[in-house]
């Protein structure tokens, strides 16, 4: 055994788990043995997240713990056993299944449990909570024989609860106490709004309602009666109307707790054992429980300090908070309701667009004390730190609410932001952090996201953190020059527009009026992938072919000696036992190194370019198409076998791969791009891994996009969801094209959502609100490319002058004798120099 | 000095793009740009790659010297002196090539 101390983590929540996160980083994480007890079966999640569940997304994808955190930070983990009893006096905790740990340090993470109303019949069967997974599972259950579901509380996460009825298809109600939804952030008139656009969702709303009893139903399983005489029936009764610290641990061994409960804690998070620390919302500061993440993370990191520097310290935390609810956006800041003395109020309503917007500002109107924000919350970050940084408001106010009428600014130039405002407050990121990532040459958005994990949240600060990057970058002289190239004074994107708006068919045609100089190989290609995105020509033709990288050229992919890989498309990764024989024989013929790639199809390798048309003839022969594995365009869309033959499936994933495939073949674009298709959610396709995902479901297709593996892996991001075929084409035409326009030279579509302001929400408001008004630009884009579709080795293979170019000399019909192959494991592979040097020695070539 | 060799008519070049001849058993790569009337000869062996593929590369300019870039791994070469533009020490072999009566000619 070791000296070293004993720290017991009582719950492994969000709040627990966030503490453990950040002490194992610490300095005094050697000093201690760590033990924690979770009471739930599995690992903390994100619990923010939770009516996620019923929208596609499962329990590992909610798990805030990496694999294999415990076991690598050498954490002992008592999963589904509780922590029972604390014994101060022989400091030893036991546990509900007989665990005792002696213990020198304690962290309480306990949490709370959500509020049960003492009505008579509240524990009626089909009465629930709504907290944990298992919560989830149980009324996942309730609903399959249920059409009516009814949440009791009309706060935040009562309507999270609404949400998740809504995505089980039930009719759903709110019942709300107040006269008004979200009572402790929102005022009379932002409430109103909410009620307004929850209820054109099809939600209905029931104020100032006192739930008396619940009885059996006449028509349904429950009925429930108000005090006002009224009478609700409902299948499902789902409690949501606040929570309670779970104080009881320490109330037990007699630490002090708050009269209403919570555990008394003081400015380093101590409980009234100074060994003993508390967090989240069972810690009861001067008389307040924080019922929200961000004030628990607060005290998580203070703690993870305390124990080994004591330097930070408690001191309150902001309530501020900003979330879609059902979709629709709303906000609160400091002192929505106007409590403050003497406080002046402007408000902004249009009935029009179901926008409701208010600020509270002091006395003197010089600060801003508090604001709500319902149906456009755009104006959050930048009030909020207004409020914050308690910042001199402009002379009217009212610019910071209203619609824009003047060409007069009114955001907040990051500039007037200290060094200490908090531009990421899911990752208590500051502006003076930013700067100084930004100095050490973190330049880009995606590289600043990566570094300090700024807007790695819920993304709501990535137009700030942008404008920060910016103004920042300005200072420092840093001139941030987006050219393509020497050749071209303008972006990609710029580039794209000139073709669209010009109608410009050619390089040169572009060269003339907007370039300069010869282009080179950074230009060239990325003019011809738009050219071909646009007007979709073969890209052999005479004019474009000069444009080329040579794997476009030869229509294949160049190897390390000169010689090419040849892949021919198998759409879905789907092909006849003949296809497979046809592709042998082609292999066997041309001696080619044959290979099995990861997108479910067949690649062949060392084909001399001479010999790369016959080799196309034979295979075009066969049936088979281009696989435009040598172009920046649609690659595979990977399928697994789905329902048809699957006992799991719950669609025909191989059938919409093979649809999707055969759309979006041939289609040039900034980068390759890669699908995948899964039959159900055990998703062997790995859909999630790829720039477009899609994702069977039992009412439809689940759209990902964005996701990437290969270098840098990024998780795609749930676009839509229970999609019909026609809806889910419809957006994977319009984002592919948007992407096509908007992205840079070489940029993935995992970059290029990194980098996108306002990343998925904006990219959701321009694909299904058409924000942007261009919605029918890109479909019918996108039609024009599926309308012309050719195979270009098709074509190719039929016409003598574009033949022309396949053979390695032009005046004579030799080979090139540097291409040397050897055998390996019975196919050729590239000879090696040494190896070719002894070849040639014994006059083999 | 040997005489110059006909290697092809002008109909075989590849406007804005490059060829592969044998001469002399030599590979030999041929750019040509209509646009500044020139025609440039050059190895075709990639000296970083160490294949024959030079003639395969995209050609431009930069800062208005001619140059090709390889295929495989995009290193620069200025087209009328062979050099390198990343490593001074490497550098290609040219040749003297002329059109002459829609023939092309070369000397090496």
């Amino acid at each position: 055994m070791n000296n070293k101390q004993t720290l017991v983590v009582i719950g492994n929540g969000m709040v627990g788990h966030t503490f453990l996160e950040s002490f194992v980083k610490s300095e005094a994480r050697d000093q201690f043995n760590i033990v924690t007890f979770c009471e739930e079966p599995r690992v903390a999640y994100d619990r923010v997240q939770l009516s996620a569940f019923f929208s596609g997304k499962t329990a590992e994808d909610l798990s805030m713990a990496d694999e294999g955190f415990f076991e690598n930070n050498d954490i002992q983990l008592h999963l589904g056993d509780r922590a029972a009893t604390i014994d101060r006096e022989n400091k030893t905790v036991t546990s509900e299944k007989g665990v005792t740990i002696s213990y020198d340090k304690i962290v309480l993470a306990t949490g709370s449990y959500p509020f049960v109303p003492p009505v008579p019949g509240h524990e009626r069967d089909n009465c629930l909570v709504y907290r944990t997974i298992e919560d989830l599972e149980k009324i996942k259950a309730s609903a399959k024989d249920a059409k009516v579901g009814a949440v009791v509380g009309g706060g935040l996460l009562g309507l999270e609860a609404a949400k998740a009825l809504k995505d089980l298809n039930l009719e759903t109600h709110v019942v709300e106490f107040a006269p008004r939804l979200m009572a402790v952030q929102l005022d009379d008139g932002g409430g109103a709004m909410l009620r307004r656009k929850i209820e054109d969702l099809g939600v209905s709303v029931h104020l100032n309602k006192n739930t008396s009893n619940i009885s059996d139903g006449d028509d349904r399983f429950h009925k429930m009666s108000f005090a006002d005489g009224e009478e609700l029936e409902t299948d499902i009764v789902l409690f949501s109307a606040g929570i309670r610290p779970r104080d009881d641990i320490a109330r037990d061994c007699g630490l002090e707790t708050g009269p209403r409960g919570g555990i008394t804690i003081n400015n380093n998070c101590q409980t009234s054992d100074p060994d003993i620390y508390a967090i989240g919302e069972c810690a009861l500061w001067e008389g307040r429980i924080y019922g929200l993440v961000a004030p628990g993370f607060q005290m998580a990191r203070i703690v993870a300090d305390q124990l080994s520097k004591g330097e930070m310290s408690f001191t309150g935390a902001d309530m501020s908070t900003k979330l879609k609810l059902m979709g629709v956006d709303v906000a609160s800041i400091g002192d929505a309701q106007a409590q403050t003395e003497g406080a002046l109020v402007y408000a902004y309503q249009d009935d029009a667009e179901e926008i409701y917007k208010r600020l509270v500002v002091s006395p003197d109107k010089k600060k801003l004390l508090g604001a709500v924000l319902v149906g456009d919350a755009a104006g959050y970050a930048t009030l909020l730190q207004y409020k914050l940084n308690e910042i001199d408001l402009p002379e009217h106010p009212d610019s910071l609410i209203l619609p824009g009428r003047s060409d007069e600014s009114v955001g907040l130039g990051p500039d007037a932001l200290p060094a200490s405002a908090q531009i990421c407050s899911c990752y208590d990121v500051t502006k003076g952090q930013i700067c100084t990532a930004i100095e050490d040459g973190n330049t880009t958005v995606a590289a600043l996201k990566d570094c300090t994990g700024a807007s790695t949240g819920c993304g709501g600060c990535s137009a700030l953190l942008k404008s920060v990057l910016d103004c920042e970058l300005t200072k420092l002289g840093i001139e941030v020059n987006t050219d393509i190239c020497p050749h071209f004074p303008y972006t990609r994107q710029d580039i794209y527009n000139l073709v669209i708006v010009e109608q410009i068919k050619s390089f040169d045609e572009l060269l003339d009026k907007h370039g300069s100089g010869s282009g080179c190989e950074i230009c060239k290609p990325a003019v011809g992938s738009i050219l071909a995105s646009y007007w979709n020509d073969h890209i052999l033709e005479q004019s474009h072919l000069s444009l080329q990288d040579t794997n476009d050229t030869f229509l294949a992919n160049m190897q390390k000696d000169g010689t090419y890989s040849v892949v021919p498309r198998i759409a879905g990764g789907e092909l006849t036992p003949d296809d497979l024989i046809s592709l042998g024989q082609v292999g066997n013929k041309y001696n080619l190194y044959t290979k099995i790639t990861g997108g479910q199809r067949v690649d062949f390798f060392g084909a001399r370019m001479e010999e790369l048309p016959l080799i196309w003839k034979d295979l075009v022969d066969a049936g088979f198409e281009s696989g435009h594995a040598y172009g920046k365009s649609l690659r595979t869309v990977k399928s697994c076998v789905g329902s048809t033959w699957c006992r799991f499936g719950v669609d025909d994933s191989v059938g919409l791969a093979i649809e999707l495939e055969n759309r979006y073949k041939g289609l040039r674009a900034p980068h390759k791009i890669k699908f995948g298709v899964s039959g159900c959610t055990r998703e062997c396709a790995e859909a999630q891994g790829k720039d477009i995902g899609v994702i069977a479901t039992e009412n439809g297709w689940n759209l990902y996009v964005c996701g990437n593996g290969g270098m840098k892996p990024r998780h795609a991001d749930l676009f839509a969801t229970d999609l019909d075929k026609e809806t889910l084409i419809r957006y994977i035409d319009q984002i592919l094209i948007f992407y096509v326009r908007t992205a840079e030279r070489l940029q993935r579509t995992s970059v290029w959502m990194e980098n996108m302001e306002g990343g998925l929400d904006y990219l959701k408001s321009v694909i299904m609100d058409d924000r942007l008004g261009i919605c029918a630009q890109l479909e019918e884009q996108m039609t024009h490319v599926v309308d012309t579709y050719q195979c270009e080795w098709k074509t190719t293979i039929e016409d003598e002058n574009k033949l022309k170019r396949f053979r390695h000399f032009v005046n004579s019909d030799d080979a090139d004798t540097n291409v040397v192959f050897v055998q390996e494991r019975g196919q050729i592979r590239p000879a090696r120099e040494e190896e070719r040097t002894l070849a040639a020695a014994s006059g083999e070539i | 000095m040997s005489n110059w060799t006909k290697i092809c008519s002008t109909d075989d070049l590849q406007p804005n793009s490059g060829i592969c001849a044998l001469v002399d058993g030599k590979q030999v790569a041929i750019f040509y740009m209509p646009k500044l009337g020139e025609v440039y000869a050059v190895d075709n062996w990639d000296p970083f790659g160490k294949a024959n593929v030079l003639s395969r590369g995209l050609i431009g300019d930069i800062g208005g010297a001619p140059m090709v870039a390889s295929p495989l791994y995009k290193q620069h070469f200025d087209l009328k002196s062979g050099q390198c533009l990343e490593d001074e020490e490497v550098k290609l072999n040219t040749y003297e090539i002329q059109i002459n009566n829609n023939s092309v000619e070369i000397r090496v």
